[in-house]
């Protein structure tokens, strides 16, 4: 049974040719072809035992030594010496080494499970994962306020330097983004109110809507949902990247609270920036309003202005501006903790940013459908 | 001490052309320059032991090798050719034929080992997964991991394990040059002088080069054919070991006459004693 790789007459069983890893696949062919041909159940068996020359072999690397072995067996390589003298002395220690590392069971096996069990354990975890998630993020706003009560009459260990640097990157930085987006939702408002008040005749609420959304809604509901998407994440890889790294644990071992150095700043930047931004939002989404009462309403900015005076009272601006710095302070703990979470590889730093982007738009939602309906109820 | 050297069949054969041959290379990060018109070579099949104290650059030299910084000035050739003059897809041909170990292992997070090492084998060798798998785990029994080893995930491991499992994955496509960056730092004395052994046995069977960066003696004295030493910006030495330990040099010679650079000669010299008893 002649071939590239594999001959053999009466007694001999010869392996002639390149045995390297560019011809792995074509030699395994062959040898399962030879093993079916022979029908033997367990080839290594047999070819242990009878005579094999190794001498034409050309050329022979790590992938050919294991096809060899296998071929041959693990005890008869690791006497290679004995029965293959003529073979020279590196490919004999190769196969040698080689025979060494295979000595061992190398299968491992992984225990499978039912499609319906693992997709029960699947939920399991799921609800499992939910239920530990809200309690650590309880506790840690806990340690945080903890913190935060303990340091706030100790001015000396304030991180004001690192403070105003997340001042600068979360607030100052968004400031045109937010202003850009909010000027836009303002002017949609205004053209979706001029659309439905017009069938009415009362074109000139258009003002009362947009003032009414942007004061008590969309300024800092949109403010809080760029941050959450803009500053949480940054936070989270931050504090991510510094967790792989070992720089959190290398904080502890040297007696630093990471809780004081690294989230403090975070969220009083966040308590800083968010309210600033809101205010921002409420501005121009105001202006843009006013731009599209003025070019296609023909309300003119006066008329606008002195509306704006008449009917809405300053505590739909306070009901707004309430509820910012405890988004401030949500997604800022949030985007934190995401971080602490994050272990070594790569995947876990990407799954736990999504993660922080993801819970914290959903609070910041949650908590403005909840106070929509306290304000409500109190008649604010 | 003549009789200690390496022996003679593991010297490189004059006529084969060097694999790397670097001339003239200037390296330099804004004002700072790392080299200055520093040339190395290294001969086919031979292990070159490159040495120097911190910061003289040789992780930098092994990366203008590689192609991963290009240099601000010289030639560096390899496998005959000059990777940075190559197209996208000549130079993928040639840098599959090298296996890289990065200082701190460098694999990937997000595969297991298995499909670590198993990965060059898909992408390059074309192997089918299960093929790939097969030969992934072979190579990292070889390098001394267990088998349950083969589906955890890198985080999990300890610095040595990641090491093993580095050293594995450049092993994987059986390549002709092999990069090592400190391959032995991290590891437990044993299984240093495991890597050292494995590292000349595959290279006696497998013919391949090795462009080692270390700081580990052991490994200079146990596997080195011939040590380069970069020092002042350039390569002030290269040679066999014993002749570059006589190099009149301050640093070189705190370096291989200090206790530990002593303590690892004699190491080598007793056990050489013992191989000459046993043959």
């Amino acid at each position: 049974m002649p071939s590239e790789w594999i001959a053999r007459d009466d007694q001999t069983l010869a392996l002639q040719g390149e045995w390297t890893l560019a011809n792995y696949r074509a030699i395994k062919s062959t040898l399962d072809h030879y093993k079916a041909d022979t029908k033997v159940p367990n080839e290594a068996t047999k070819a242990a035992k009878e005579t094999v020359s190794l001498e034409a072999i050309t050329r022979l690397d790590t992938a050919g030594a294991i096809l060899v072995i296998e071929l041959i067996g693990v005890e008869k390589a690791q006497k290679v010496g004995e029965w293959a003298g003529e073979l020279p002395k590196e490919q004999q220690a190769l196969l040698m080494r080689i025979a060494e590392a295979m000595d061992t069971p190398l299968d491992v096996e992984t225990p499978s499970y039912s499609r319906i069990s693992q997709a029960l354990a699947s939920v399991g975890q799921q609800m499992v994962g939910l239920w530990s998630q809200q309690r650590q993020l309880l506790a840690f706003i806990g340690l945080v306020m903890a913190t935060l009560f303990r340091l706030i009459l100790r001015p000396r260990h304030w991180r004001v330097t690192a403070t105003v640097a997340h001042v600068q990157q979360s607030g100052l930085n968004a400031v045109p983004i937010v202003a850009l987006l909010t000027f836009m939702v303002g002017a949609v408002v205004a053209f979706l109110g001029a659309t439905v008040l017009q069938d009415f005749g009362a074109t000139v609420y258009t003002i009362d809507l947009v003032a009414f959304s942007f004061l008590r809604e969309f300024g800092v509901l949109l403010a809080a949902i760029l941050l959450a998407g803009r500053t949480a994440s940054a936070f989270t890889a931050q504090i991510g990247a510094m967790k792989s790294n070992e720089e959190i644990d290398a904080l502890q071992a040297q007696g630093l609270d990471p809780i004081e150095l690294l989230v403090l700043p975070r969220v009083m930047a966040m308590l800083i920036s968010l309210p600033m931004l809101a205010f921002v939002g409420m501005l121009s989404g105001l202006a843009g309003g006013a731009m599209v009462a003025a070019l296609s309403l023909d309300i003119s900015l006066t008329q606008f202005m002195n509306t704006l005076q008449k009917d809405v009272s300053v505590t739909h601006f306070l009901v707004g501006l309430s509820k910012a710095p405890v988004f401030a302070f949500v997604i800022a703990v949030i985007g934190c903790l995401e971080g602490f979470k994050v272990s070594g590889s790569a995947q876990s730093v990407g799954a736990h940013t999504t993660s922080s982007v993801v819970q914290s738009i959903f609070m910041v939602i949650l908590i403005d459908a909840l106070a929509a309906l306290f304000f409500m109820e109190m008649g604010w | 001490m003549d009789a200690e050297k390496p022996s003679a069949s593991n010297t490189p054969e004059s006529n084969d052309p060097p694999v790397i041959k670097v001339r003239g290379l200037v390296n330099r990060f804004g004002t700072h320059v790392v080299h200055e018109d520093l040339d190395l070579t290294l001969e086919r099949g031979e292990i070159l032991g490159v040495v120097g104290g911190s910061g003289t650059g040789k992780s930098v030299l092994l990366r203008s090798i590689v192609g991963l910084k290009r240099p601000n000035s010289g030639t560096v050739e390899v496998l005959g050719t000059t990777l940075n003059e190559l197209s996208e897809q000549e130079r993928s041909q040639i840098e599959r034929r090298f296996g890289v170990l990065f200082q701190r292992g460098a694999l990937f997070s997000s595969l297991n080992l298995q499909e670590n090492i198993a990965l060059p084998l898909i992408e390059h060798a074309k192997l089918p997964r299960e093929d790939a798998e097969h030969l992934a785990r072979v190579k990292l029994s070889l390098v001394g991991l267990p088998p349950q080893a083969a589906l955890q995930f890198p985080e999990s491991l300890s610095g040595g394990m990641v090491k093993r499992a580095a050293l594995a994955r450049a092993l994987a496509l059986d390549p002709d040059i092999l990069f090592l960056d400190e391959p032995t730092a991290g590891l437990d004395p044993i299984g240093a002088a495991a890597f050292d052994q494995l590292l000349v046995t595959l290279r006696d069977a497998l013919g391949f080069s090795v462009f080692l960066v270390t700081h580990d003696l052991d490994t200079l004295y146990a596997a080195c054919d011939r040590v380069a030493v970069l020092s002042q910006k350039r390569v002030l030495v290269v040679d066999t070991i014993d002749k570059v330990a006589e190099t009149d040099d301050e640093w070189i010679q705190d370096y291989f006459h200090g206790p530990r650079g002593r303590a690892a000669k004699s190491a080598r010299s007793i056990s050489t004693t013992n191989a000459n008893v046993q043959e």
